[in-house]
């Protein structure tokens, strides 16, 4: 507690968190070092705060999720807020309403806080438009995931100190990954150097004006890195209209300890879950406690999320 | 109706060739009686009332090829008489209707529907067209000859391309027969399917699926390649790519006959003014680049592009207030379709009377319509404009009744003043 009382001075100019790319520098410093404090917290036995007390936080899903979702309503629980998590994907509300009205009905509700997720981009940004309260992006589209690259930068700074000067490659379905682009703008703000490694039908157009390098040989792509990021590819992608199957994917683009010497000796391997053991990643590397941080990345994202959900709750 | 007499006018009129300041003489049938410098003050009688223009500009009434009015199915977005007065502050006095309507217009009932509510209810020039194939299916030609005759004057499927290279080849063919103008919407659906935005930087960065510059020059170029065996009246709705400025280039050294047209929109804005997800400028086609609007500037220049259209697509508030992807795509613009141009005459990019020819003249010339000149003894459908006059885009102030203006607030320099219907006054701008 007595950590915590330190950075009151916390300023956000952004009411909402809808992306990466709205923050500055020293917003993002503020927010790393608000969620270091928690993640001590988090390991004790005492894990309840009052920060949040009184406050309701809605999650709105629009898309299924468990660790983002799950995380979102531990981290608002640990802070003492009124979690409710409203899962779309079942519900009336999926039938025929718009966002706008979504919106409208749970604003009348006074939350202070919205998490959303939603399928298409952009959709928090309009929502942020027509609400009250603070909204946080839990993941929109292709376009941002902005917690997941905090946590990302987070457990990177956990082990190696600081994200400056170190050399990342991010792997896998670029094309269709917000956690790629949420990455690509955070790392480079924090000063890391980028390799971007994908089939060339799963490269996002112009990736390069974003300050990345890329690769379609992943070897080479890995040369030297420091962090390897895999992502997550989706079944439907793997028959045929982006790749031509699942074994070959793997053969070019799928983590292997073979493909791992090229990265650096002491290179670490990082995955915003959930995983296809096999496919994009060799199962025992996934497994490596050496060198996989799978498990430290879900555990300091509630701490990530807590640092987030308590300095942009203040703001309204 | 008694005469009238308009002078003191710099009367600009391509097709005949007028470029100099003079009056104009409107009969009692509301046809223009003479035109040109011999038309002043002192050859007129004394006694007459005259409307001195005081060196605006005098046009001919401006020729829109690509409008969506809404009647029947969307009147809410927009109807007969909401687009009539949004046209008439434009200058706008004879549109070319797209026939994606609810049903749509692909029969001969519904033409005569469309005649009767456009005579009752329009006090502008409404040219109807048909689609392609029978409800935009891309499988069953329409009858051609039969609504030719019913005063269609030109086939497109509007919002689509004929996909299927094997109809569209019989389309062609038909077309010739019957003299048909055909009209493309040149995308081709799979490569553009679920797309809303250019590819390139922009939907990278906004993680939208995109609309590739190559879904656009691949349907010119089959349909170009099909129009060398199958020649007949071909005219491509819009371009949005540079892409496909060096096929139709390509194409027309090589002697091919077909037309092109633009939209004001791609020619003043580009993927950048999307900004944070802004679904008024989300169009069909899409922007694209800033090279790719210049490119489409010089192509006026060049002659490769014959027709500037407003792209006129009324959307209600509902259909626009949703997350991009899900938006209606279309940008209301017929209020502004001249004033927007004005802006390339001002920043010196295109000259004057070219801007006037590509929505007078060339427009009525591939339609074959009696429109878009001041020729005399033809109806007085006449735009006089103030070239300098400031204002800025409300959208509240406009007519239409959908107000999905994409450039509010835009501030922009020449405006109408006086608009002629067949010699009556039927816009004047306060």
């Amino acid at each position: 507690m007595a950590v915590i009382k330190k950075l009151k001075a916390i300023k956000i100019k952004q009411n909402h968190l809808l992306g990466i790319q709205d923050l500055s520098f020293s917003e993002i410093s503020d927010i790393l070092k608000q969620a270091k404090t928690f993640i001590a917290l988090n390991k004790g036995s005492a894990k309840k705060l009052d920060t949040l007390r009184g406050k309701t936080q809605i999650n709105l899903f629009f898309e299924p999720s468990t660790r983002t979702q799950s995380s979102f309503e531990l981290a608002g629980k640990r802070l003492g807020a009124d979690v409710m998590s409203m899962n779309v994907v079942n519900s009336a509300i999926k039938k025929g309403e718009t966002l706008i009205d979504t919106a409208m009905t749970l604003n009348a509700m006074h939350p202070d806080i919205i998490v959303i997720r939603h399928h298409d981009s952009g959709a928090p940004n309009l929502l942020s438009q027509k609400v009250n309260c603070a909204v946080i992006n839990a993941g929109d589209g292709a376009r941002e995931h902005p917690t997941q690259a905090l946590l990302d930068a987070l457990t990177i700074i956990n082990r190696k100190g600081k994200v400056e000067g170190l050399k990342i490659a991010i792997c896998g379905d670029i094309l269709h990954s917000r956690v790629a682009r949420s990455n690509i703008y955070l790392m480079n703000m924090l000063g890391a150097e980028i390799n971007i490694i994908a089939p060339s039908t799963l490269m996002p157009h112009s990736i390069e004006r974003l300050g990345v390098k890329k690769f379609n040989n992943m070897k080479k792509g890995l040369e030297g890195c420091d962090i390897v990021m895999m992502l997550r590819l989706q079944n439907e992608r793997m028959q045929g209209s982006f790749l031509p199957s699942a074994r070959e994917y793997y053969e070019y683009f799928g983590l292997t300890p073979d493909k791992l010497k090229f990265a650096k000796k002491d290179a670490l391997i990082m995955h915003p879950g959930p995983m296809n053991r096999g496919v994009e990643i060799d199962t025992n590397l996934a497994d490596d406690i050496n060198r996989s941080l799978i498990k430290e990345q879900v555990e300091l994202g509630v701490a990530v999320r807590m640092a987030c959900l308590k300095i942009f709750c203040k703001k309204i | 109706m008694k005469e009238k007499y308009l002078i003191n006018a710099k009367i600009i009129d391509p097709k005949n060739q007028i470029n100099e300041v003079g009056g104009l003489i409107i009969d009692s049938n509301g046809l223009i009686k003479a035109v040109g410098k011999k038309v002043t003050n002192g050859n007129l009688p004394a006694a007459a009332t005259k409307i001195d223009l005081k060196n605006k500009i005098l046009i001919p009434g401006i020729v829109d090829m690509k409008v969506f009015v809404g009647e029947p199915g969307y009147e809410y977005k927009e109807n007969f008489k909401t687009l009539s007065s949004a046209a008439l502050s434009g200058g706008v006095t004879s549109v070319l209707s797209m026939p994606n309507t609810l049903p749509v217009i692909d029969n001969v009932s519904m033409v005569d529907f469309l005649k009767r509510r456009g005579r009752d209810k329009a006090s502008i020039n409404i040219f109807p067209t048909a689609t392609l194939t029978k409800n935009i299916e891309g499988k069953q030609m329409t009858e051609f000859g039969l609504l030719k005759r019913k005063g269609i004057v030109a086939f497109t499927d509007g919002l689509k391309a004929v996909q299927n290279p094997r109809m569209m080849s019989r389309i062609m063919s038909f077309a010739n027969q019957s003299d048909s103008l055909i009209i493309q919407h040149a995308e081709d659906n799979v490569l553009s399917e679920g797309g809303c935005i250019n590819e390139g930087e922009i939907s990278t960065r906004l993680g939208l699926k995109s609309i590739p510059a190559l879904a656009e020059k691949i349907i010119v170029q089959r349909d170009l390649s099909m129009l060398e065996e199958f020649p007949c009246r071909y005219h491509i709705s819009q371009i949005s790519s540079l892409k496909t400025i060096s096929v139709i280039k390509r194409a027309k050294e090589e002697g091919l006959k077909f037309s092109t047209g633009v939209s004001i929109n791609n020619l003043s804005l580009n993927e950048n003014d999307i900004g944070d997800f802004k679904t008024f400028l989300k169009l069909s086609p899409p922007l694209r680049t800033e090279n790719d609007r210049l490119e489409l500037v010089n192509a006026i220049n060049k002659n490769l592009i014959d027709v500037i259209v407003s792209d006129h697509k009324p959307e209600d508030e509902e259909s626009k207030r949703l997350p991009f992807a899900q938006a209606a795509s279309g940008a209301s613009g017929i209020e502004t379709l001249l004033s927007l141009a004005l802006e390339l005459a001002h920043n010196g990019s295109v000259k004057l009377e070219k801007i006037i020819s590509a929505i007078t003249c060339n427009p009525s010339k591939i339609l074959g319509i009696k429109k878009g000149s001041l020729d005399v003894g033809s109806d007085a459908d006449l735009c006089v404009f103030d070239m300098n006059k400031f204002w800025s885009v409300e959208k509240n102030k406009l007519k239409s009744k959908s107000k999905n203006t994409p450039i509010e607030g835009r501030k922009l320099q020449g405006k109408v003043a006086l608009t002629f219907v067949k010699g009556e006054l039927v816009y004047k701008n306060n």
